[in-house]
C-alpha cells in the first residue's frame, strides 16, 4: 500500500524535476535533507567547509574528475535526493578509481532517479562530455518500432552472431548503488512476475542466483548466460555488489534467445541474441519483449524510469537514452589490418571490441562491432546505423579479398 | 560506505532482513529479526545505520572453521545505539562479557614483572600493537574525507611533538616517493590498500590513499599507521626477547601522544565498559596484541600444543601474521584476549606463557617429559 503511494510520489518528484526553475521544484529539493531533517537533528558533516571534503583528483582521468570543480562540489554537497542519496556517494567510484591514461571511464553513478536532477550541475556536464555534446535542453527520441528497419540480414560467411542489449529500471525503487535489500527484492519480484507472464516464443523461466543448483549453474555457464559477482573495482566501489547474491538472478526464454539479468549493474539488463546474421529478427524480438514486459508491469501499477530529456534512466550516465548496444561478431581479417580501420569505424559511429566483450582482444580477425552512441538517437536509428555500417564493412572486406581498392567506400565523418 | 535510504522506511523491516542462512560469523548468529526490526531505522549523530554496521558480515558469509565478527562500528555512538546487537557480539567474541562489566586500563610498564630476559636463543623478536580512535570523528567505515584528514592532522601534529627515542617522521601514502616506498617495504612497515573483502565491504578503503600514512621514529622501533583499519594503530617492536623494553616504549609512546593531543583539546575514545573504542568489536578493551616470534619445533609437534596454548590464554599464528603458516617451527605467539584484562595483565600472560613454552621446548630437546609442566587449569 505504502509502496503504491511512494511510486506516485516518485512520479510527482520526477515530473516536478522537469519543471526547470519552478519554485515548487526548488522548494521540494531543498526540503529533502536526509533523515537528519526528519529526526530533527542536523547533518554534523556540514560543519566542515566543502573545501575540506573536496576529493583529491590530481591523478585522476575520468569524466567526473574532469568536471567536478571545487565550486560545483561546494554547491551540491549539502543537497540530497528525497531518498537521502548524496553527491559523495555518486562520485565515490570515480574517486576510488582514478582511471587509465587511455580509457576514460565515467566515474559517476546515480543512486536513484532523482540524482540526475538534484545533482544536475555535475551530471549535465558529464553527460555532455560523454555523449558528444548532449545539452540540458535536448530531447531524446525513443523508438522501438522494429518494422522501420531496412535490411538487417547479414551475409553469414562474415557475421557469426547478432545481439542487442539494453537496460531498464523500475520507477520508485532506488538503483543498485543505493538500494536497500527490500527494494532490490521488490525489483526482483516485479520483474520476475512480469517475465513469468510472457507467452509463446518468449515464455521462459527465472533462475535466482541464491537458489541455483550446480547443474543449473553449469548449464547457464555453458550457454554464456551466467553473470558473476562483479570483481571490477569500478563497480564494487559504487556499492552495487552489496548483499550478493540476494535478489539477483537470470531469466531466459525456452528458446534461449531472450535473456534478462536482474539486479546486476541496473535493475534489469535485457538481451536478445542468436547465432547468424539476422539482426532484424533479433531486434524484432527485442522490441516485442520489451514492450510486453512494460505492458505487464504497468498492469500492476509500475513503470520504467524514463523522461523525455534523458530517455531511459540507468545507473551509469553512459547508458542513458537508449542504453542500447547492438552488435555483431563479424570476420574482418583483412579490413582490420588496414591502417584506416579505426577511422572508418569512427566515421560510421561504430566501435570495436574483442569477442570476449569490452577490453578483450579480437581472435582470428573476428571482432565485436557495435554502435558507439546511446543518447540522442533512437533505438531504430542506432540499429539502422549498425546495419548500414556492418554492410559497408563487409563490402570492403570482400573488395580486399579480390585485392581491390576500398578508397571509394571510405565514408566521410558525419 | 555511508548507507542512508529513506525509501527503506516504506518497507517493513521483515522485508529488509538479510539472508543469513549460509553465514557463519558472530553478527549472523546474534542478529535476530526482532533486533533488526527494532534497530533498522535508528541513526547515530554521524549518520551511521545498522545496515552499515552489518554490511561486511552480510557480504562475507565466513568460513566453516574461522569465526569472523561480521560487524563494524561506524562511530563511537554505534556501540550504544546498536547495543542490542553489539552487546551479544561482544559477549560471544570475548569469551563472556557482561553488559555492566568494567574494563581495566593499565599502561604502567612498572607493573610488568620480568620480561626482559626471554631466552634470545628461542625468541627472535618481540612486538606489541594496539589501536586508538580520536573522539569526535567517525570511524573508517563512515568517515568523510574531511574527518579523515582531520584525524591525520591531529595525529601527525602530536607525533611530531615527540622527541628523544620517539623523534621521527611522517610518510603520507599519497605523494610517497619510490625510494621512500622501497625503504618502507624493506623495513616491513608499509601497509597497502586493503584487498580483503572483510575490510573493503565495510567501506574503510574509500578515497584511498587520501589521508593515510605511516609514521616511525628514527630507531625504527616505534611505528604508527594512520587511517588504515582504525584512526591510529601503534606498534612497538624490536629483535630479541626484551618484551619489557618493548612494552615500556609502547606505553610511554602512547601516553606521550595522548598528552600532546589533550593539550590541543583532543582525546582518545574510551569508556569504562568497553575500554578503547575501535572499529572492530574484536579489538575493544585494550586492542592489544603482544607477542613474540619463538622457535618451538619440538613442542609444536606435541599433540598437546594447542591445549597448552589455550590454558595459557595464548594463540599461535604463522610468522607472516594472521592466517599464515609457521616456518621451520617458528611461531608467532601472542595473547588471545583483548577485553576484560588490562594491558599489563595481557603482556604478563605472554611473558609468563612464553617462558613456560621455552622450558618445555628445552625439556623436549633433551627428550625429557613435560607432563608436570603442563598447566592443569586455564589462567584467569
Amino acid at each position: 500500500m505504502s509502496a503504491y503511494f511512494t511510486r506516485n510520489a516518485r512520479k510527482l518528484a520526477a515530473t516536478g524535476a522537469l519543471v526547470a526553475g519552478s519554485a515548487a521544484a526548488g522548494w521540494w529539493f531543498t526540503q529533502c535533507n536526509t533523515h537528519h531533517a526528519r529526526l530533527g537533528t542536523t547533518n554534523v558533516h556540514l560543519r566542515y567547509p566543502a573545501s575540506a571534503n573536496y576529493p583529491d583528483l590530481t591523478n585522476h582521468n575520468n569524466v567526473m574528475a574532469s568536471n567536478l570543480t571545487p565550486a560545483i562540489y561546494a554547491k551540491l554537497r549539502d543537497k540530497t535526493t528525497p531518498n537521502g542519496f548524496d553527491l559523495d556517494r555518486c562520485i565515490q567510484t570515480g574517486v576510488d578509481n582514478p582511471g587509465h591514461p587511455f580509457i576514460k571511464t565515467v566515474g559517476l553513478v546515480a543512486g536513484d532517479e532523482e540524482c540526475y536532477e538534484v545533482f544536475a550541475e555535475l551530471f549535465d556536464k558529464v553527460i555532455d562530455e560523454r555523449h558528444n555534446g548532449y545539452k540540458p535542453w535536448m530531447k531524446h527520441p525513443t523508438d522501438l518500432d522494429s518494422s522501420k528497419i531496412r535490411g538487417g540480414q547479414f551475409d553469414e560467411k562474415y557475421v557469426l552472431s547478432s545481439r542487442v542489449r539494453t537496460g531498464r529500471c523500475i520507477r520508485g525503487l532506488s538503483l543498485p548503488p543505493g538500494c536497500s535489500r527490500a527494494e532490490r527484492r521488490e525489483v526482483e519480484k516485479v520483474v520476475a512476475d512480469a517475465l513469468n507472464d510472457l507467452k509463446g516464443p518468449l515464455a521462459g523461466k527465472y533462475y535466482p542466483l541464491s537458489k541455483m543448483t550446480d547443474e543449473e549453474q553449469e548449464r547457464l555457464i555453458n550457454d554464456h548466460f551466467l553473470f558473476d559477482k562483479p570483481v571490477s573495482p569500478l563497480l564494487l566501489a559504487s556499492g552495487m555488489g552489496r548483499d550478493w547474491p540476494d535478489a539477483r538472478g537470470i531469466w531466459h526464454n525456452d528458446a534461449k534467445n531472450f535473456l534478462v539479468w536482474i539486479n546486476e549493474e541496473d535493475h534489469t539488463r535485457v538481451i536478445s541474441m542468436q547465432k547468424g546474421g539476422n539482426i532484424k529478427e533479433v531486434f524484432d524480438r527485442f522490441c516485442t519483449g520489451l514492450k510486453e514486459v512494460e505492458r505487464l508491469i504497468q498492469a500492476k501499477g509500475w513503470e520504467f524510469m524514463w523522461n523525455e530529456h534523458l530517455g531511459y534512466i540507468l545507473t551509469c550516465p553512459s547508458n542513458l537514452g537508449t542504453g542500447l548496444r547492438a552488435g555483431v561478431h563479424v570476420k574482418l581479417p583483412l579490413l582490420s589490418k588496414e591502417p584506416k580501420f579505426e577511422e572508418i569505424l569512427q566515421a560510421l559511429k561504430l566501435q570495436k571490441r574483442g569477442t570476449g566483450g569490452v577490453d578483450t582482444a579480437a581472435v582470428g580477425g573476428t571482432f565485436d562491432i557495435s554502435n558507439s552512441d546511446r543518447l540522442g538517437k533512437s533505438e531504430v536509428e542506432l540499429v539502422q546505423l549498425l546495419i548500414d555500417g556492418v554492410n559497408l564493412l563487409i563490402t570492403m572486406e570482400k573488395a580486399l579479398e579480390k585485392r581491390q581498392s576500398i578508397e571509394k567506400y571510405i565514408p566521410k565523418a558525419k | 560506505m555511508p548507507i542512508c535510504n529513506l525509501n527503506q522506511k516504506n518497507f517493513d523491516p521483515e522485508q529488509d532482513y538479510p539472508e543469513l542462512s549460509k553465514h557463519n560469523n558472530w553478527m549472523a548468529k546474534c542478529l535476530t529479526k526482532e533486533i533488526y526490526a527494532a534497530n533498522r531505522d535508528k541513526v547515530t549523530k554521524f549518520g551511521v545505520t545498522l545496515d552499515q554496521c552489518i554490511q561486511t558480515g552480510v557480504d562475507n558469509p565466513g568460513h566453516p572453521f574461522i569465526m569472523t565478527v561480521g560487524a563494524t562500528a561506524g562511530d563511537e555512538e554505534s556501540y550504544e545505539t546498536f547495543a542490542d546487537l553489539f552487546d551479544p557480539i561482544i559477549d560471544k567474541r570475548h569469551g563472556g562479557y557482561a553488559k555492566d562489566a568494567k574494563h581495566k586500563t593499565d599502561l604502567n610498564p612498572d607493573h610488568l614483572q620480568g620480561g626482559d630476559d626471554l631466552d634470545p636463543n628461542y625468541v627472535l623478536s618481540s612486538r606489541v600493537r594496539t589501536g586508538r580512535s580520536i573522539r569526535g570523528y567517525s570511524l573508517p567505515p563512515n568517515c568523510t574525507r574531511a574527518e579523515r584528514r582531520a584525524v591525520e592532522r591531529i595525529t601527525v601534529d602530536a607525533l611530531n611533538g615527540l622527541d628523544g627515542e620517539f623523534k621521527g617522521k611522517y610518510y603520507p601514502l599519497s605523494g610517497m616517493t619510490e625510494e621512500e616506498q622501497d625503504k618502507l617495504i624493506e623495513d616491513h612497515f608499509l601497509f597497502d590498500k586493503p584487498v580483503s573483502p572483510l575490510l573493503t565491504c565495510a567501506g574503510m578503503a574509500r578515497d584511498w590513499p587520501d589521508a593515510r600514512g605511516i609514521w616511525h621514529n628514527e630507531n625504527k622501533d616505534f611505528l604508527v599507521w594512520v587511517n588504515e583499519e582504525d584512526h591510529i594503530r601503534v606498534i612497538s617492536m624490536e629483535k630479541g626477547g626484551n618484551m619489557k623494553k618493548v612494552f615500556k616504549r609502547f606505553c610511554d609512546g602512547l601516553n606521550k601522544v595522548e598528552s600532546l593531543m589533550k593539550s590541543k583539546g583532543k582525546e582518545y575514545s574510551w569508556n569504562e565498559h568497553l575500554g578503547y573504542i575501535l572499529t572492530c568489536p574484536s579489538n575493544l578493551g585494550t586492542g592489544l596484541r603482544g607477542g613474540v616470534h619463538v622457535k618451538v619445533p619440538n613442542l609444536s609437534k606435541d599433540s598437546r600444543f594447542d591445549d597448552i596454548l589455550e590454558k595459557l590464554r595464548l594463540q599461535k599464528r604463522g610468522t607472516g601474521g594472521v592466517d599464515t603458516a609457521a616456518v621451520g617451527g617458528t611461531f608467532d605467539i601472542s595473547n588471545a584476549d583483548r577485553l576484560g584484562y588490562s594491558e599489563v595483565e595481557l603482556c604478563q600472560f605472554v611473558i609468563d606463557g612464553v617462558k613456560l613454552l621455552i622450558e618445555m621446548e628445552k625439556k623436549l630437546e633433551k627428550k625429557q617429559p613435560i607432563d608436570d609442566l603442563i598447566p592443569k587449569e586455564k589462567k584467569k
